[in-house]
């Protein structure tokens, strides 16, 4: 069984190919990373992925209804809009959107799936602040347990960490392992290659619109693919500590 | 909430009251609610039913269904500053009974004047479609309809230019300010049913629009359809500004005030403000219409005038309140 499929998968927007010839699968409990340098094609793959732009070639997630997809992944756009002071409970209760009929209020399941959330993300306490008036990296944390509280096999989040102290980026990534040790799966776009190589089970790179790796972090952050696709030199060692990766150097 | 809703009904039921015991004609209360229930055939029954009701009726109806709509265009929207004539129905609607003004259809065929005031919306909110396209962004929807406004705006101005006729002029520019008075059980039962078919749809907006709060994106992947919601919020607008102009002229800052007032009320949450709007709307249109009658009842007070005169400084306070809030 898996989660996302997607064969032949293109895009191409005002005469230009954003995305080309891309296949892959996403099975049950994986943290798969999205890495690659600035415009390599990060979100348009997410975003073509759900059926949120035109695509040609096949995901399995755009086949879906509107409403099905809902229930089968969590999406977690880059933009953090959070449009209305509304409290953090209510904002996270949202994600619950796709799991209510028509005219049906939150019951005491969904309540408790947004109660889940919220101690996950450690934000408990701030179920009756204003989320707008919350710090950025506070208002990040929220929107992660938005997309915890939709309960999907398959959670997609761009850049979700981006702006987080490290502990909260750590812990994020725990939170994403954990969900992936738990049968479910998660993928994570993210520009941290030291947090992508001791977290993530599988790193996908994309450059130029192509897929160029795809496989475990230690074999896909090699010497060779690191300065060819992000220009840079790095030092990575397994450890005792878990696989290290830290980048050095702009390659000349 | 449900504090709120009951806050809100009671405002309503007796502001409706009110503008039902309020008038010229010196009618005890007791007497003139007993006529309006009992009938018969005394002149306290005509007033009662024939000039009281109708304009009580408009009241409520005209002023829910503007704050029904300026609730959801800034829920859709993402923006507290949006207004229901946005999309140029009004200014539309505006246009078309302006014509019939100019040209006479009003004068000589029956309900002339509101039938071509929604000919005018109907115009309005197919060119906006037009221009805007069934599926583009919210922002290509406000672009059209400022267009179709200014454009609307610019025609009614071109009519009062070559007009030559001053009466015709004068009515006109008395007609534009918006007003309840004289009006007949005839103007209910045409604005009733698209009031009541678009308040529905706008109603049925209410998930979509909370799921907004987090963005276009967020909310398409939660299973909400965006194309459709702004088929729903176009067409719903359209008939209710449409229908609320065609009987009543521009009657402005009700769509943009009371959303704005109500919104820390419901927590912010567009989907309850939608209700909520549609209460507070129906209450501030029914004062309004009581003050017309109250403080200037000689010299024909302007509905649309009050609201402005009301409506404006409120905004100016909340634009006050919201700058020192720091948001």
């Amino acid at each position: 069984m898996t989660l996302l499929t997607l064969k032949d998968f293109a895009v191409t927007r005002r005469g230009r190919d954003i995305l080309r010839n891309v296949s892959l699968s996403v099975c049950p409990g994986e943290l798969v990373g999205i890495i690659g340098p600035n415009g390599a094609g990060k979100t348009t793959l997410m975003r073509a992925a759900l059926g949120l732009i035109d695509h040609n070639g096949q995901s399995t997630l755009a086949a879906l209804s509107a409403r099905e997809r809902g229930r089968a992944v969590a999406w977690m756009p880059q933009q953090r809009e959070i449009a209305w002071p509304v409290n953090v409970q209510t904002l996270v209760t949202l994600g619950r959107t796709p799991h209510l009929g028509t005219g049906q209020r939150p019951s005491a399941a969904d309540q408790a799936a947004v109660d889940r959330a919220l101690e996950r993300m450690d934000l408990q306490s701030f179920r009756d602040r204003t989320a707008t008036r919350l710090s950025g990296g506070e208002q990040a944390r929220v929107l992660i347990a938005r997309a915890l509280a939709q309960e999907t096999p398959l959670l997609m989040t761009d850049e979700p960490i981006a702006g987080l102290d490290p502990a909260h980026q750590i812990a994020t990534m725990k939170i994403f392992g954990a969900l992936a040790a738990e049968g479910k799966s998660v993928m994570v776009s993210l520009h941290d290659l030291g947090l992508a190589a001791r977290h993530c089970t599988r790193l996908i790179v994309l450059d130029q619109g192509g897929l160029v790796a795809d496989g475990p972090p230690q074999d896909v952050l090699t010497a060779e693919r690191v300065r060819v696709t992000f220009g840079i030199n790095a030092f990575l060692q397994n450890t005792p500590e878990g696989l290290i990766f830290q980048p050095l150097d702009v390659v000349a | 909430m449900s504090r709120l809703a009951l806050g809100l009904s009671a405002l309503v039921a007796t502001l409706f009251l009110a503008a039902l015991v309020v008038g010229p004609a010196p009618l005890g209360i007791w007497h003139g609610l007993q006529a309006l229930i009992a009938g018969g055939n005394g002149p306290e029954v005509l007033v009662m039913r024939e000039i009281r009701l109708p304009r009580a009726l408009l009241g409520l109806m005209i002023g829910g269904a503007l704050g029904l709509a300026g609730a959801a265009m800034q829920g859709y929207l993402r923006n507290p500053l949006a207004d229901p004539g946005l999309i140029g129905v009004s200014g539309s609607a505006a246009l078309g009974a302006v014509l019939a003004l100019q040209t006479g259809l009003a004068a000589t065929v029956a309900l002339g004047l509101p039938l071509a005031a929604l000919a005018g919306a109907l115009l309005g909110v197919g060119l906006v479609l037009a221009l805007a396209g069934p599926r583009g962004s919210s922002l290509t929807l406000i672009l059209a309809g400022i267009a179709i406004s200014a454009l609307a705006a610019a025609l009614t101005s071109l009519v009062l230019n070559l007009s030559p006729n001053p009466f015709a002029a004068n009515e006109i520019v008395f007609w534009m300010m918006g007003s309840l008075a004289d009006r007949s059980m005839t103007h209910v039962a045409i604005a009733a049913p698209l009031i009541l078919l678009g308040g529905v749809m706008l109603g049925s907006l209410a998930r979509g629009l909370d799921a907004l709060t987090l963005g276009e994106d967020a909310a398409e992947a939660m299973g909400v359809n965006l194309t459709r919601l702004r088929l729903v919020l176009i067409f719903g607008t359209a008939a209710v500004v449409g229908a609320a102009t065609a009987v009543a002229g521009a009657i402005g800052f009700v769509g943009l005030v009371v959303p704005h007032l109500l919104r820390p009320l419901v927590g912010a949450q567009p989907g309850r403000l939608l209700w909520a709007s549609a209460f507070g709307g129906a209450a501030m249109l029914l004062a309004a219409d009581i003050a017309v009658r109250v403080i200037l009842p000689a010299r024909d007070l302007k509905l649309g005038v009050v609201t402005a005169l009301v409506g404006a400084p409120l905004f100016l306070h909340l634009i006050y309140r919201t700058r020192q809030e720091g948001l």
